[in-house]
């Protein structure tokens, strides 16, 4: 009996650590932000996001992001399927490779587009010379993004794809279906999900990418600022309000791609059941 | 014929995109010679900038090793007010740009808070210290340990513990020689990943850090500094130091998951 009391307590205090933990490392920290955002009302923090360099801004980040996450959605795709369904030498290697930007801090990430293009990079040079300016303006923006979101669509599809087997396909294939509409009506259902949980981080990750911009965007002042330069370059200055607001539109922009990808997957998924 | 033009466009892209950026980074950290490469890493403010990546890494780690299992465990073991939304909430540092991390950690901590003047009159400055930095790198780094251990905890059989239980062992006694040798190669795992991921982080830590040279400046501050000022080849050694030491331990992490015969997780 005085065991069972003892664990009782041991539970309650075990549960009382994490949840304080939790709550002093991510939830206190969040609700300071949004209530130094909303200090003055809902008015100003929406006047602060509206201003024409937010809005800019946000229209860049837009951009930035509706790209990278295209290029890589499809790559990722294509790439599941090479890395799963075809067996070739080096396949250990490529499959490393993909992951390879996980490890790299994005400051390096940033450092090497402009060595490989900047104006005296290795490649840059040539394209300088023929009028292609990347680094330091938009392509170098998105291909940096591309770059830091490479994994995510490969890692979530990948165990979908080989969980998911080939009967099924084989079974369309022999009833006479093509290889697009086998690949449309049998395949890319059945992975869903996963490329679903892979472009939502892609697009959380790119909307939110930092340290490879701010390499690449240089230190000119009045920049092409994405989001987060915005974010960086106004917190100093005499109106960090905009900073504030930015921050919290990014953060929950994001917050709830996730969160809602999660909720609409487990109402289809309890729907399917039934 | 249309397998292998896949095949060959992806293999492109990822040559283009990764091997070619890696490879010339390389080649051209090594171009001055070994000498030159050596002096750059020991230039004082280099080598500290790495010593203090390490050691915040491993302090936020170790932390995050116990802290992590225990929330997992507390997940997946217990009930109580809160769980679903907390369970949900546990991702929310992969869903906030590094720099906003940085910013609410100064709204929260900083000299200009209510809470920050508190801490700093009692002698305890956490922003724009190195307390701080560990600080931002355990929100970036909260979910890997706990999504890690987490699954592997759902799986756990029960009937292990409730055996060694019956037999008298108390509880933490279990937990140790039970539970802990199943969960530990996905602590591992999770521990691996944060750390990975710390030797690389900027955003939060240069908003918490101050960018004080020999004090608060990190090994991915400094390579931007020195990009700044123009010293390339500095960058670039420290680079490719955080990049090696963050794939060494990726690849360790790889092939003792081998031997394991899969092992659990990612």
């Amino acid at each position: 009996m005085g065991n069972d009391r003892a664990s009782a307590w041991g539970r309650r205090l075990l549960v009382g650590l994490v949840v304080g933990w939790f709550a002093a490392l991510i939830l206190v920290p969040t609700l300071a932000l949004a209530r130094t955002a909303l200090a003055g009302g809902f008015r100003p923090f929406w006047d602060a996001l509206m201003s024409a360099d937010a809005r800019r801004a946000f229209g860049l980040t837009l951009s930035i992001t509706a790209v990278a996450t295209v290029v890589n959605t499809l790559f990722g795709l294509a790439f599941a399927l090479v890395l799963v369904r075809q067996k070739f030498w080096g396949r250990a290697i490529a499959d490393g490779l993909v992951d390879l930007p996980f490890a790299v801090s994005p400051i390096i990430a940033g450092l090497m587009l402009v060595i490989v293009y900047g104006p005296n990079g290795w490649l840059g040079r040539h394209l300088e010379a023929a009028g292609f300016k990347v680094v330091y303006s938009w392509p170098g923006m998105v291909l940096a993004t591309m770059f830091v979101t490479i994994p995510f669509v490969v890692r979530e599809v990948v165990p979908v794809l080989r969980e998911f087997g080939i009967d099924q396909e084989e079974v369309a294939r022999t009833l006479g279906a093509g290889r697009w509409r086998t690949f449309w009506r049998v395949t890319l259902p059945s992975i869903r999900w996963g490329l679903a949980y892979g472009v939502t981080l892609t697009v959380a990750r790119s909307l939110g990418e930092f340290g490879a911009l701010l390499v690449v965007s240089g230190n000119i002042l009045g920049r092409t600022q994405t989001a987060t330069l915005y974010i960086h370059d106004t917190i100093e200055g005499f109106h960090p309000e905009g900073a504030y607001a930015a921050s919290v539109a990014l953060a929950g922009i994001s917050f709830v791609l996730l969160i809602g990808m999660e909720l609409v997957r487990k109402r289809v998924e309890a729907h399917e059941k039934h | 014929m249309p397998a292998l033009a896949l095949r060959g466009s992806t293999l492109a892209y990822l040559g283009v995109m990764v091997v070619l950026p890696l490879a010339v980074l390389a080649a051209q950290s090594a171009e001055l010679g070994p000498s030159a490469f050596w002096k750059a890493i020991f230039d004082p403010f280099a080598w500290h900038a790495l010593k203090l990546t390490i050691s915040t890494a491993l302090v936020m780690v170790a932390i995050n090793a116990v802290m992590g299992t225990a929330t997992a465990w507390v997940l997946v073991r217990y009930e109580f007010p809160g769980k679903e939304v907390m369970n949900a909430l546990i991702d929310l540092p992969f869903a906030v740009p590094t720099v906003v991390t940085g910013l609410m950690l100064v709204a929260l901590y900083g000299p200009s808070s209510a809470l920050g003047t508190v801490l700093g009159r009692a002698g305890l400055g956490v922003i724009y210290q190195q307390p701080g930095i560990v600080l931002a790198l355990l929100f970036v780094t909260y979910p890997f340990v706990i999504r890690s251990v987490q699954p592997v905890l759902l799986e756990v059989d029960r009937g292990e513990e409730e055996a060694a239980a019956t037999l008298g062992a108390s509880p933490w006694m279990v937990f140790r020689r039970v539970t802990l040798p199943t969960l530990f190669p996905s602590i591992l795992t999770g521990t691996a990943l944060a750390f990975s991921r710390a030797l690389g982080e900027f955003g939060s830590v240069v908003m918490v850090a101050g960018n004080r040279p020999l004090e608060t400046k990190t090994g991915p501050m400094y390579v931007f500094g020195e990009i700044e000022s123009g010293n390339r080849h500095g960058a670039m050694v420290v680079s490719v130091v955080l990049l090696a030491t963050s794939l060494g331990i990726l690849i360790a992490l790889n092939l003792i998951q081998r031997r394991r015969g899969g092992g659990h997780g990612e």
